[in-house]
């Protein structure tokens, strides 16, 4: 009975007595939600417009991050420096599109992903010849980011925010609306989403394949970039955000491969359910558990829903 | 010249159907055998057999095993890694419960929890398919590594959170621990990988190698000529966790002698899935083929720029093996993406109408 009532009933008992511990737990849990999604935005952007499963976009965050810190170090003024990086993303989305996209084109999926590995492999090993394998500290002063604290009072306790945090969740929101314009309103938009639906179909109609995907691929490096500015901000810029950007898979499972909301709701999902889990549960089982959570919850959840919140219905035929 | 089939007739279904039909295909395969056998152990050299041959045999199996899985079934999977730390710590837990037991039925004993391991992770594929699957593989990753810290009984409650291989003899010869020659431990993962290809390469061969590939091909075609996908699913994830816990218990009992949970981390699962890749899906030669690349060409690497002469810094040969890694994996996939066993056959099928083309 000792252990139900762990389990069942005193995480909800201290949420109610405790409401501003609650309240912190979820706020952050919104914020480490938001890089997962801006990570899995990545992810989905390719995917729809490519069919290319990236795994590279998470080396691509720490490519980014390094490019810039590094372009800074070497005596380049912050603004500048981020207009170079830009470039740099763009170099990368053109080679990428020219060197390993077109001679695998119309190859099968697992071709390609693997294709992204070598991609990854590639920029670990190009990043730390070129900026050096040691962490690095993010450029915030420099690029106007806010520091400090918001602390209030409330629910009997205190609650502290990062402005970090705030600034964060307000880029992401406001780049996702943005993307949403972009998709919907403009032309090149519109020739992405017809290139997701079907590549012939594009095609016949005049739309450049090659074209589409480097802007795709820029895209999500410009995604990619704004993940690793947020991210090394809150942590140093180092290769071991690379793993943590495998959290962003378990978020496209929840939301679904190809939909772009479905990113979104699912790094919310992920991250404040992981951080509830390990503060109210976790401490059952011995903590630490936010390594596999995500995972899980995303298994169970693929039991009963194979093709995600979002995701387009999988209809199979022979 | 000398690789002509001519002459050759096949008088009864056995000889058709023989996984080496060719005679120079036969007297190849032995001739490998005997130098795996005799020759690299009569040349002694500590390094080849321990740093080289060992791992690369070690890795082929593991490879094999996700093969089996991934080529043969079509099931992707990036939980290798944590189904050959199953073995590993089965292993270590059965050796020190039952110390005088012979520690090769062990090894292969692990396997089979490894197995286990495997089905109940298994479960969602009949739901679940491609990238969705390899997601959800990935928890099975993640889960088993946290018990590997987590649960201290693990590994005897060792202040070191790690597994030492104790000191087990084999017909009075020390065969693992820190003593074990180099030789030794070679002989026996060989003889083991080459046992178990065999098997595999019945197994692919046979009835259950066809519903395999019949699943991979088109599941729902398969399940409407008879096949019952979940048993065969499981089947395949259950011989393929099979032969990566025996991998990963000769790989710290025969090679590392101890291990922590970060051997077998997501690394470790993508290392094998880079292996079967390159090496081609489906192809138990290319298994070994993409161990030999993947694992070899990193060692060679670092030696060559010393023999060269340059004076390259330790970090800097790291970064550049890292990024010659990653080219020539997209190299190897634009140049061939069906992995070096299908440029193999290509090879061999050139050979054989030399000299000419068609």
């Amino acid at each position: 009975m000792d252990i139900l009532y762990k389990i069942f009933l005193d995480p909800f008992v201290q949420m109610v007595t405790a409401p501003d511990l609650l309240v912190q737990t979820l706020w952050e849990g919104m914020v480490g939600g938001v890089l997962y999604a801006l990570i899995a935005l990545g992810f989905v952007l390719i995917f729809k417009a490519s069919g290319v499963f990236n795994f590279a976009q998470g080396i691509m965050v720490v490519f980014a991050a390094l490019t810039l810190v590094g372009l800074y170090n070497a005596g380049i003024s912050a603004f500048l420096a981020l207009g170079l990086t830009v470039a740099v993303m763009f170099a990368l989305a053109f080679a990428v599109e020219r060197v390993v996209l077109r001679p695998l084109i119309n190859q099968s999926d697992i071709i390609l992903f693997m294709a992204t590995f070598g991609l990854t492999y590639f920029l670990i090993g190009f990043g730390q010849f070129v900026f050096g394998g040691d962490p690095k500290v993010m450029i915030t002063e420099q690029l106007y980011l806010p520091k400090g604290t918001v602390t209030y009072k409330a629910l009997g306790g205190i609650i502290s925010l990062q402005k970090l945090d705030i600034a964060a969740a307000i880029i992401a929101s406001a780049m996702v609306a943005g993307l949403a314009v972009f998709f919907s309103k403009t032309r090149i938009g519109r020739a992405l989403r017809a290139v997701a639906d079907s590549h012939e179909a594009a095609l016949s109609v005049g739309i450049s394949l090659e074209q589409i995907w480097v802007i795709v691929w820029f895209a999500a490096g410009l995604v990619a970039l704004v993940t690793g500015i947020m991210w090394g901000a809150r942590s140093d810029v180092s290769f071991a955000l690379d793993v943590i950007a495998l959290k962003a898979l378990p978020v496209l499972i929840l939301g679904g491969l190809t939909s772009i909301p479905g990113a979104i709701v699912g790094g919310l999902i992920i991250g404040v359910g992981e951080k509830l889990w390990e503060f109210y549960w976790g401490p059952l089982i011995g903590g630490g558990t936010d390594s596999w959570f995500a995972f899980v919850l995303a298994l169970v959840f693929l039991l009963f829903r194979p093709q995600g919140l979002f995701g387009e219905r999988i209809i199979e035929r022979v | 010249m000398l690789y002509r089939e001519a002459g050759q007739f096949k008088t009864s279904y056995a000889t058709d159907q023989a996984i080496f039909p060719i005679l120079q295909d036969r007297i190849g395969i032995i001739i490998i055998l005997v130098i795996a056998f005799v020759g690299i152990p009569l040349i002694g050299n500590d390094f080849l057999t321990n740093a080289v041959m060992t791992p690369f045999l070690i890795f082929s199996l593991a490879a094999i095993g996700l093969n089996l899985l991934t080529g043969y079934t079509g099931l992707l999977s990036l939980g290798t890694g944590a189904f050959m730390g199953v073995g590993a710590y089965a292993c270590y837990k059965l050796t020190t419960i039952f110390p005088n037991v012979n520690i090769i039925i062990w090894v292969i004993a692990s396997g089979f929890f490894s197995a286990a391991v495997g089905v109940a992770f298994g479960l969602p594929s009949l739901r679940i398919k491609g990238f969705y699957l390899a997601i959800a593989t990935l928890a099975a990753q993640f889960f088993l590594e946290w018990c590997f810290i987590r649960i201290p009984w693990l590994y005897n409650y060792n202040v070191s959170a790690a597994i030492e291989v104790p000191q087990r003899e084999l017909f009075g010869i020390i065969v693992t621990g820190p003593r074990a020659s180099a030789e030794t431990r070679y002989l026996i993962v060989l003889t083991i990988v080459v046992i178990m290809t065999w098997m595999a390469s019945n197994i692919v061969h046979g009835r259950i190698g066809r519903m395999w590939m019949a699943v991979r091909d088109m599941d729902i075609a398969a399940e409407l000529m008879g096949i019952r996908l979940l048993p065969t699913k499981l089947l395949a994830f259950a011989v393929s966790s099979f032969y990566c816990g025996v991998a990963g218990a000769l790989l710290v009992f025969l090679w590392y002698g101890g291990a922590e949970s970060t051997v077998f981390s997501i690394n470790e699962s993508f290392t094998v899935l880079f292996m079967i890749i390159i090496g081609g899906l489906g192809s138990l030669l290319g298994s070994f083929l993409g161990a030999a690349l993947i694992y070899i060409l990193p060692i060679i690497l670092r030696f060559v720029p010393p023999q060269l002469g340059l004076p390259l810094h330790a970090a800097t040969v790291e970064h550049l093996t890292f990024m010659i890694t990653g080219a020539l994996i997209v190299f190897f996939l634009i140049a061939e993406p069906a992995g070096l066993g299908r440029l193999w056959q290509i090879g061999k099928q050139k050979l054989r109408v030399w000299p000419f083309p068609y």
